[in-house]
């Protein structure tokens, strides 16, 4: 797009000559390692800047990008909306949360569906608004759905230091977050999944440090890239990809060393630690992951929202959903039977549909036509 | 205004401090003869030749003043956009205010001053109006509803089913500006550089159509933006719409808080931009009376109408990179409250 004053892109990362000069590249890097190769992104933005800018069509067919579990809401699993949902129709209590999580469908409904109906479920952009609920609402209970990986926990452990520093003591976090090492090791060791390199989370690895992936070639063998969300970045990425494979030495390479360094944010990460303790999680479509989560320490148990008693029954999982499988990567959004039929974009039967970041809905808003022929 | 610190029940409940108000508050600003007969109904002059064209809306902008409009202005523009992109002429406009009580006075004058802007610079008069006030706590603030009346000229036939495969898409200025200036000001992030683009369609309009070039349809791309209003109207005629991704109008602040909010601007409302529809001879001419006026300066080719294609999305962008990417019709709503 332009602007009237002066070109607006995003500089030379966004540059077409570099992308199309990239895409040649990885064809002839491809075309010489002579076997196809499948590479998995593991970070919602990655997914949605692959299907923006239509990288998989400037790929040669011998390369397969492939999504796994990179949309906190995706793999948040119905349990916890389950819970969020009875804290929302208690009285007295107040539900923010970020925007994507209104339409994730619960056992029974959604957040989205407890708000018209009298529920009280506020969006905000920022945790530290939800503190600020709190102040102005001191007969309320507040509390913020904490959903996301090592980025969105930071901000939280921040909310939770405003709110002990300035004795705001009816702010609660219902902590649903996830750290990403534990699922990748999990992938990597699953026999169903194959894949021959990773795209690393680049926002993550600017709190955990790229050193955080050195197992996945180390122990594992595969190669891995570092890389950010402009179009060069990801095309660099997977051309690199390709030369590690083809030279047959996996490694850690970052590509994203404008933000990304090898032990990350220790600042964001201590005072995560302040607060958060690992936890087993269960992931949507993965199970429990031993220690994949993070919840908070005991001695913050009167900001733990999950301590709050509420009827919640078992959780009901969508019947005839394979968002579990377009998680692992195994199977691509279309092959589900539900896919663009009874799951779409309007009316979303798994959480991979229903987050403008998940796997199913970029594919659905991006890539779908593509199966057919051109867009 | 005299004394008019906060809106009270009583301020629409038909006694003297409703009187108070339309003498006060809304005559010396909207003033005009059929208004100030202040009776049952606007008793208007004869319609001038041609078909005439009705429209209404309603307005829920939340917060009700932004930079570059308020609730008042935005109403009028509009319901004057509506008419001007169907190739009406705007002549009347009817006024209706929902206030919540307790509103301050100031506010309301802030709206009654801008409504009263946007008719002078459409050249319409606002001939009825009507307020209503609801209990504190019942309503948002203001609400507006308005209704519209323009002539079509004889002669004049513009609309969908005039477009044809081969036409060119034209837009009159940068997109995104009103949708991303109003959540930007909900979220504490409006800054230099960012305003609503929210303007009276009128001149603009007539100027394209007066310039000689076939202009077979005109929309305003409000809610929704420019993908939507391209998905709607190919949809209607079975043609595909391909769009220009480096050709597309944005500026840098408005991409910013799009890509900080995580907002896709072809998906963000304009309030004063016009899509224009062009037979391909005439689309440089189109483009000249665009650019010729001052508010459409930064007007530009964004694309064209295609033959239509089973199972394939209605619009699509052609991305800088060279591959295509479909742009489908928004689920849900992305962003509420913007109009």
């Amino acid at each position: 797009m332009t602007s009237p004053e002066a070109p607006y892109d995003r500089g030379a990362f966004g540059d077409p000559k570099a992308v199309a000069g990239l895409a040649a590249r990885i064809e002839e890097a491809a075309r010489n390692l002579g076997r196809p190769a499948t590479f998995m992104e593991v970070c919602g933005t990655h997914t949605n800047a692959i299907a923006a800018a239509g990288l998989r069509r400037l790929l040669p067919r011998s390369i397969r990008l492939i999504a796994g579990p990179g949309c906190p809401v995706c793999v948040t699993p119905v349990g916890y909306v389950d819970r969020a949902e009875a804290l929302a129709r208690r009285s007295g209590t107040i539900v923010c949360t970020f925007g994507d999580m209104l339409r994730v469908p619960s056992s029974t409904g959604s957040l989205e569906r407890v708000r018209a109906e009298g529920g009280d479920v506020r969006v905000v952009y920022s945790p530290r608004d939800a503190v600020d609920m709190a102040r102005r609402n001191p007969s309320h209970r507040v509390v913020f759905l904490g959903v996301g990986f090592e980025t969105t926990a930071p901000t939280v452990a921040a909310a939770l230091d405003e709110a002990e520093a300035t004795a705001v003591s009816n702010f609660l976090v219902l902590s649903g977050h996830k750290v990403m090492p534990p699922p990748l090791r999990a992938l990597a060791s699953d026999p169903e999944v194959a894949v021959d390199g990773l795209l690393c989370p680049g926002h993550v690895s600017v709190i955990t440090g790229w050193r955080a992936f050195a197992f996945l070639s180390e122990e594992y063998g595969l190669a891995a890239v570092v890389v950010g969300f402009t179009p060069t970045d990801v095309m660099r990425g997977v051309l690199d990809l390709v030369r590690q494979m083809a030279e047959g030495r996996p490694e850690v390479v970052n590509l994203y060393s404008r933000v990304v360094t090898a032990d990350g944010n220790t600042r964001a990460k201590a005072l995560v630690e302040r607060y958060f303790t690992p936890e087993d999680q269960i992931w949507r479509g993965f199970g429990a992951i031993p220690a994949s989560g993070l919840g908070l320490r005991p001695e913050f148990a009167h900001r733990d929202a999950s301590l709050i008693e509420v009827d919640v029954c078992d959780p009901v999982e969508p019947e005839g959903c394979r968002c579990g499988e377009v998680l692992k990567g195994s199977i691509n959004p279309p092959e589900c039977p539900l896919f663009g039929r009874e799951c779409t974009h309007e009316s979303p039967v798994g959480a991979c549909m229903v987050s403008s970041e998940g796997t199913c809905a970029a594919w659905y808003r991006h890539e779908r036509f593509s199966q057919g022929g051109a867009p | 205004m005299k004394d008019l610190d906060r809106i009270l029940l009583a301020h629409g409940g038909g006694g003297k401090l409703t009187a108070q108000l339309v003498r006060d508050a809304f005559l010396p600003a909207l003033g005009n003869p059929a208004l100030a007969a202040l009776s049952d109904a606007a008793i208007l002059p004869e319609l001038p030749p041609g078909r005439p064209a009705l429209t209404t809306d309603a307005f829920v902008v939340d917060p009700p003043v932004f930079p570059g409009g308020d609730l008042g202005y935005l109403s009028v523009c509009g319901t004057v956009n509506d008419l001007a992109v169907s190739g009406a002429k705007p002549l009347w406009l009817t006024w209706a205010l929902i206030l919540e009580e307790g509103l301050e006075g100031g506010m309301l004058e802030t709206f009654v001053a801008g409504a009263a802007r946007a008719a002078s610079e459409a050249g319409i008069s606002i001939v009825a109006g009507d307020t209503k006030v609801v209990p504190k706590g019942k309503g948002d603030k203001a609400f507006a509803v308005t209704a519209g009346l323009g002539i079509v000229p004889p002669g004049s036939d513009l609309g969908d089913h005039r477009i044809e495969e081969g036409d060119v898409l034209l837009v009159s200025g940068p997109i995104a500006e009103h949708g991303a200036t109003v959540v930007a000001c909900r979220h504490g992030m409006a800054g230099p550089g960012l305003a609503s683009d929210c303007r009276p369609l009128a001149s603009l309009a007539s100027a394209l159509l007066e310039c000689g070039a076939e202009v077979h349809a005109m929309h305003d791309p409000t809610r929704g933006g420019v993908a939507t209003t391209c998905n709607e109207v190919a949809g209607r005629r079975g043609l595909r719409c391909v769009i220009e991704e480096s050709s597309v109008p944005l500026r840098r602040e408005v991409a910013a808080v799009c890509e900080l909010l995580g907002l896709d601007p072809l998906y963000v409302a304009c309030e004063g931009r016009l899509l224009a529809w062009v037979a391909a001879r005439d689309a440089q001419r189109a483009l000249h009376a665009l650019k010729s006026h001052p508010q459409g300066r930064d007007a530009a080719i964004l694309g064209g109408m295609e033959p239509g294609r089973e199972g394939a999305s209605a619009v699509v962008l052609k991305t800088r990179y060279g591959s295509n990417r479909p742009l489908d019709y928004l689920a849900g709503s992305e962003v509420p409250r913007i109009c």
